[in-house]
């Protein structure tokens, strides 16, 4: 294999009490590619995710960002290790504005005495900011950045989330389930927009359960069953009951796949 | 792609929508009233602050309507305006202290206890004083944040332990005004009054003023006021934006401690004499809860504005004055407060809907 993975996991173990959720799980992410992510409720799916984000501490295993080798406190830590995930919550806070919202946790402020005495939020620089990283990613022809989130629809909030993560130089976005609560027309524009950032060159991890979408927009497909690995696979040379049959074990991977 | 169905190819033709488009339409006159209110939650107890000042101005004429009279009302409500902004910051954060008024006290009883028991010098005792009401608001939010007990319950606890602690190391003993004027002018040092025109002011008012401003800047205009109200409006999707919720409710109930006692160094500023059976302590809490919430702070947290309780607190002390100098039975401030609180709280409820 020539190009290095952006994000590499070797041997990932994750217990709780008796149950093993991860079971020396392998995973590759690739620059510049759309990895989905599927497996059957059970599987393990979000324990390698929560790994990954830093929301979990894997009790075996290594993980290696960028070659480098890694290992994540908190989900604050991967993210200031470039590490962005969307979660299926969206994590924001409904009552603040887009623009606080996109800032939450790493605001800016006023240079000189107002910011560094003060403490002065340099309002109009971050409003100017979330206008201009909502617009790069063709999200709007906006009115008001301060509209507070609540407001907006599920597919702009997902918009705005996305946007969130896509937007402070992030090496990795994760994206747990996106258009899980949208309606098809939301989820079209959502997955439109995956295509976007993705092709900025910000490779993406998606988690999701909707199979066409999986097939429409991911590179490679990667089946977690039974807390591992079981195998990748190739969307375009593989039928949607192909992924369903080896995600609940109704088929086994050829020899191939599984070394891919 | 060949096998992936094409059922979602209709939508995908459609493309000339926006993804986003913000409009901001106009529902009509209430419609946009509701928008008002919603962006600018302070509104509701303005205008009902106003219209009181103008109905006892009206009814009342020159005698309610007069520097003397307004500027009575500040030095009135300055205790239970100050209480009102602590008790504003816990409620943000969809919390709530009812320790505010007995800390406030115990606070007072310090610094009077600390110059004439031990005879500490008068600064030096208001400082212990302020600390003492900081560490207290530590340990409320330490129980809150880490031990992870409801701010009712820790506060319920604290408020009781407070009360009675006041009282046994006190051993309820009144430290007399004029001892303290004779002895520590400087622990009356907020009640020194301040004469323009009719009006008087003391330095307790503008204590209050000044800390209402700041606190009105740093909610607003400072990453740690974001990350108040983001705290008070979801605590889970705050932490996993990157907000340190454990620093940020400890910060706020220290920040509170730290205004109750200032509320209580201006109890004696008010009172003249240090006394541990003044009634803030027992319905100082009440109070404070009663103009945040008049005030349009949200008791879900997350929402409203801190001149809100400022006008709240306000508004008690204008239907204070207001009706007993129109020699009505003290009772009916109770019923009218009683009323305002339920439709404040209806007018919430309404605010946070907001597909109106």
């Amino acid at each position: 294999m020539s190009v290095e993975p952006i994000l590499k996991a070797r041997n990932l173990v994750k217990r709780y009490g008796r149950v093993t959720a991860l079971d020396r799980c392998d995973f590759e992410l690739m620059p510049g590619e759309i990895l989905a992510v599927i497996g059957d409720n059970g599987a393990g799916k979000s324990t390698l995710i929560k790994a990954l984000s830093g929301a979990v501490q894997p009790d075996a295993g290594e993980i290696w960002l960028e070659g480098n080798k890694a290992s994540f406190a908190s989900p604050n830590d991967a993210r200031m290790q470039g590490i962005e995930t969307v979660y299926q919550t969206l994590a924001m806070s409904p009552a603040l504005s887009i623009a606080d919202n996109m800032f939450m946790g790493r605001e800016l402020r006023k240079p000189g005495f107002m910011g560094k005495v003060l403490r002065k939020l340099d309002r109009p620089e971050m409003e100017r900011i979330a206008r201009e990283k909502l617009a790069d990613l063709g999200l709007m022809t906006i009115q008001n950045i301060n509209q507070a989130v609540e407001t907006l629809s599920g597919g702009q909030r997902q918009g705005v989330a996305v946007a969130r993560a896509a937007a402070f130089g992030s090496k990795v976005i994760i994206l747990d389930e996106p258009t899980a609560a949208l309606g098809v027309k939301e989820s079209r524009r959502v997955l439109d927009l995956i295509v976007d950032v993705k092709s900025r060159g910000i490779p993406i991890i998606l988690i999701s359960h909707n199979m066409p979408h999986v097939f429409e927009i991911a590179d490679r497909i990667h089946v977690h069953r039974l807390g591992k690995r079981l195998c990748v696979i190739d969307p375009k040379q593989h039928s949607m009951s192909d992924a369903v049959a080896l995600m609940t074990g109704a088929k086994e991977p050829s020899p191939e796949e599984m070394a891919a | 792609m060949s096998n992936t169905e094409s059922f979602e190819d209709v939508v995908k033709t459609r493309r000339e929508e926006n993804f986003a488009e913000f409009s901001s339409e106009t529902h009509g006159l209430l419609g946009r009233f509701h928008h008002a209110l919603h962006t600018t939650p302070a509104l509701v107890p303005l205008i009902v602050l106003v219209s009181a000042i103008a109905v006892f101005g009206i009814a009342l004429g020159s005698k309610f309507f007069s520097p003397f009279a307004l500027t009575l009302i500040l030095q009135q409500v300055q205790i239970v305006g100050v209480l009102a902004a602590a008790q504003s910051l816990v409620i943000l954060t969809a919390g709530i202290d009812l320790s505010v008024g007995a800390l406030a006290v115990l606070s007072s009883v310090i610094m009077g206890q600390m110059t004439f028991r031990y005879g500490i010098p008068p600064f030096l005792a208001v400082v212990i004083g302020l600390a003492f009401g900081t560490a207290i608001g530590a340990v409320n939010g330490w129980l809150v944040s880490r031990v992870k007990l409801p701010p009712f319950i820790v506060t319920l606890g604290m408020w009781q332990i407070l009360l009675a602690a006041n009282y046994l190391y006190s051993a309820n003993e009144t430290i007399r005004a004029q001892d303290i004027e004779a002895d520590a002018p400087f622990l009356q040092f907020l009640g020194t009054k301040v004469q323009m025109a009719g009006a008087t002011f003391t330095l307790g008012v503008f204590l209050m003023i000044v800390l209402i401003l700041g606190l009105a800047y740093a909610l607003r205009s400072t990453a740690w006021g974001r990350h108040v109200y983001a705290v008070g409006d979801d605590p889970e999707a705050a932490q996993l934006s990157g907000v340190n919720v454990h620093r940020t409710l400890m910060s706020v109930y220290m920040v509170v401690g730290f205004i109750c006692a200032l509320a209580g160094w201006v109890m004696i500023g008010r009172f003249g004499s240090v006394s541990p059976s003044a009634t803030t302590g027992v319905i100082g809490n009440i109070q404070s809860i009663t103009a945040v919430v008049i005030g349009g702070i949200s008791l879900f947290g997350g929402r409203g504005s801190i001149a809100g309780s400022f006008f709240g607190a306000l508004i008690v002390g204008v239907f204070e004055l207001g009706l007993r100098m129109a020699g009505a039975d003290p009772q009916w401030t109770y019923l009218l407060i009683g009323l305002l609180i339920i439709a404040a709280v209806t007018v919430d409820q309404w605010i946070r809907k907001v597909t109106a």
